[in-house]
């Protein structure tokens, strides 16, 4: 089990003639439109999977861009305003000191949304090309990206508590600068990208060399 | 969880002449393989044998405890909504901050989408989560019938999992205490204390939720 990535002799509902539900786990005869136990609509491999991987994907690749290009937040203190980009907040948070807290965000911002792009991209096409990794590696993988993934919002909610909190007429005011809207949008559309993808894909590589 | 069903047999020896021996059958949601549907003891834990996910985890009387903790923790939201979330003093100046008012930041023309996103994100797709979970669970807790729609309630509360935010949102909350600190002296209010203890409650919450079981006892106790 370790090695192959799959029991000896396990059986799936599909090689069955079975469709079973990812919600409850109910398992139903092939063609059941909708599942039994709790309602949800039942496909034995959702089929439009990949295309939807790679459509929010790409969407989410694309927003990424501006939310690094442009402002996430205007400060302006004693009537100087400054613009920082997602990387300059990070730079600064490290100049005064705070270390932990630019790792945060330079993990949050930078190095997760990345990483996601490439483990996404990654699973799907090692959906296609057998062998590449086992599947219980590939799964962890997609395990992470999946929790991984809502953590990447965190800077979009300091810019949001920022902007509320300082408002110190001549001392000090934040506004939120385009940025926030295109890496939230980015966050989000990876998040669609990696719930597109059909896990079940992983271990149906398998197959077919069992038999 | 008795054992994943060799690949010997077919759908045949599976279903017999009712077609409900599938009831008896459980699909792993992750990679696809058939175990037999047999009883979990509570406190123990039924593994996919192929994949490793975790099937069923049943606890002796989880229900009743996740409807307090969901319950708990949506009148914490309430409360944390309102109630001033942090305290601002620079220069002489004071300030008071809401959870509505970070929400409300981007409300200024081309940004309000994004403040219906936070406030969607922090506020009320969390509090809609914990409201189905409540309203699933709780007939369920009493040993009643589920309520009508349950299972569409329950799909919800499943479905807005990753979405609901909350704890992010605290984690921010953090990090901008520090981007503030050297510009003025911010003291945390009891919205912040209630909005940290809701996510607290509602990360238990999840650790005692076992979805299959769930589903299982809803369709236990839906037939008649
Ligand atoms: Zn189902
Ligand atoms: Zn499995």
């Amino acid at each position: 089990m370790e090695d192959a990535g799959t029991a000896p002799g396990a059986l799936t509902a599909r090689a069955a003639g079975l469709v079973a539900c990812t919600q409850c786990g109910r398992v139903h005869p092939l063609g059941t439109p909708q599942c039994r136990r709790c309602g949800s609509d039942l496909a034995s491999r959702d089929d439009t999977s990949l295309q939807r991987v790679w459509a929010w994907l790409f969407a989410g690749m694309i927003a990424y861009v501006p939310a690094n290009l442009s402002p996430m937040l205007l400060t302006s203190t004693f009537g100087r305003t400054r613009e920082n980009t997602i990387i300059g907040g990070v730079f600064e948070l490290f100049d005064h000191g705070s270390y932990g807290v630019a790792l945060v965000i330079f993990l949050a911002s930078v190095v997760v949304p990345i990483g996601k792009f490439i483990a996404i991209a990654y699973l799907a096409l090692s959906v296609r090309s057998r062998g590449l990794a086992r599947g219980h590696a590939r799964q962890r993988l997609y395990e992470v990206v999946e929790f991984i993934g809502r953590w990447s919002m965190i800077d979009v909610f300091v810019v949001a508590i920022l902007s509320a909190l300082v408002q110190l007429d001549f001392i000090a005011t934040v506004k939120p600068g385009v940025a926030a809207a295109s890496f939230a949008l980015s966050v989000a559309f990876t998040m669609l990208s990696a719930q597109a993808f059909d896990p079940r894909l992983i271990w149906d590589s398998y197959e077919v060399e069992e038999t | 969880m008795g054992d994943s069903v060799p690949s010997g047999s077919d759908r045949n020896d599976l279903q017999d002449s009712t077609g409900d021996a599938l009831a008896s059958l459980i699909a792993c949601p992750v990679c696809d393989t058939l175990h037999r549907d047999s009883e979990v003891p509570d406190g123990a834990q039924a593994r996919c044998h192929r994949c490793g996910t975790v099937l069923l985890a049943p606890r002796a009387g989880a229900m009743t405890q996740i409807v307090l903790l969901a319950l708990t923790a949506a009148i914490l939201m309430v409360a944390a909504i309102f109630f001033p979330f942090l305290d601002l003093q620079a220069g002489g100046q004071h300030r008071e901050g809401s959870v509505i008012g970070a929400i409300l930041a981007f409300s200024d023309g081309w940004m309000m989408p994004l403040s219906l996103a936070v406030g969607a994100l922090v506020v009320l797709l969390p509090l809609t989560r914990l409201l189905a979970i409540v309203y699933t669970l709780a007939p369920m807790a009493f040993g009643w019938r589920p309520a009508p729609h349950a299972e569409r309630a329950f799909r919800l509360a499943e479905g807005l999992r990753p979405w609901a935010m909350a704890e992010v949102f605290i984690v921010g909350v953090a990090v901008a205490l520090v981007k503030i600190a050297g510009l003025a002296t911010v003291t945390p209010g009891f919205a912040f204390w209630a909005f940290a203890l809701l996510v607290l409650i509602t990360a238990l919450k999840d650790t005692f939720m076992c979805r299959l079981s769930v589903w299982k006892t809803l369709e236990r106790r839906r037939a008649p």
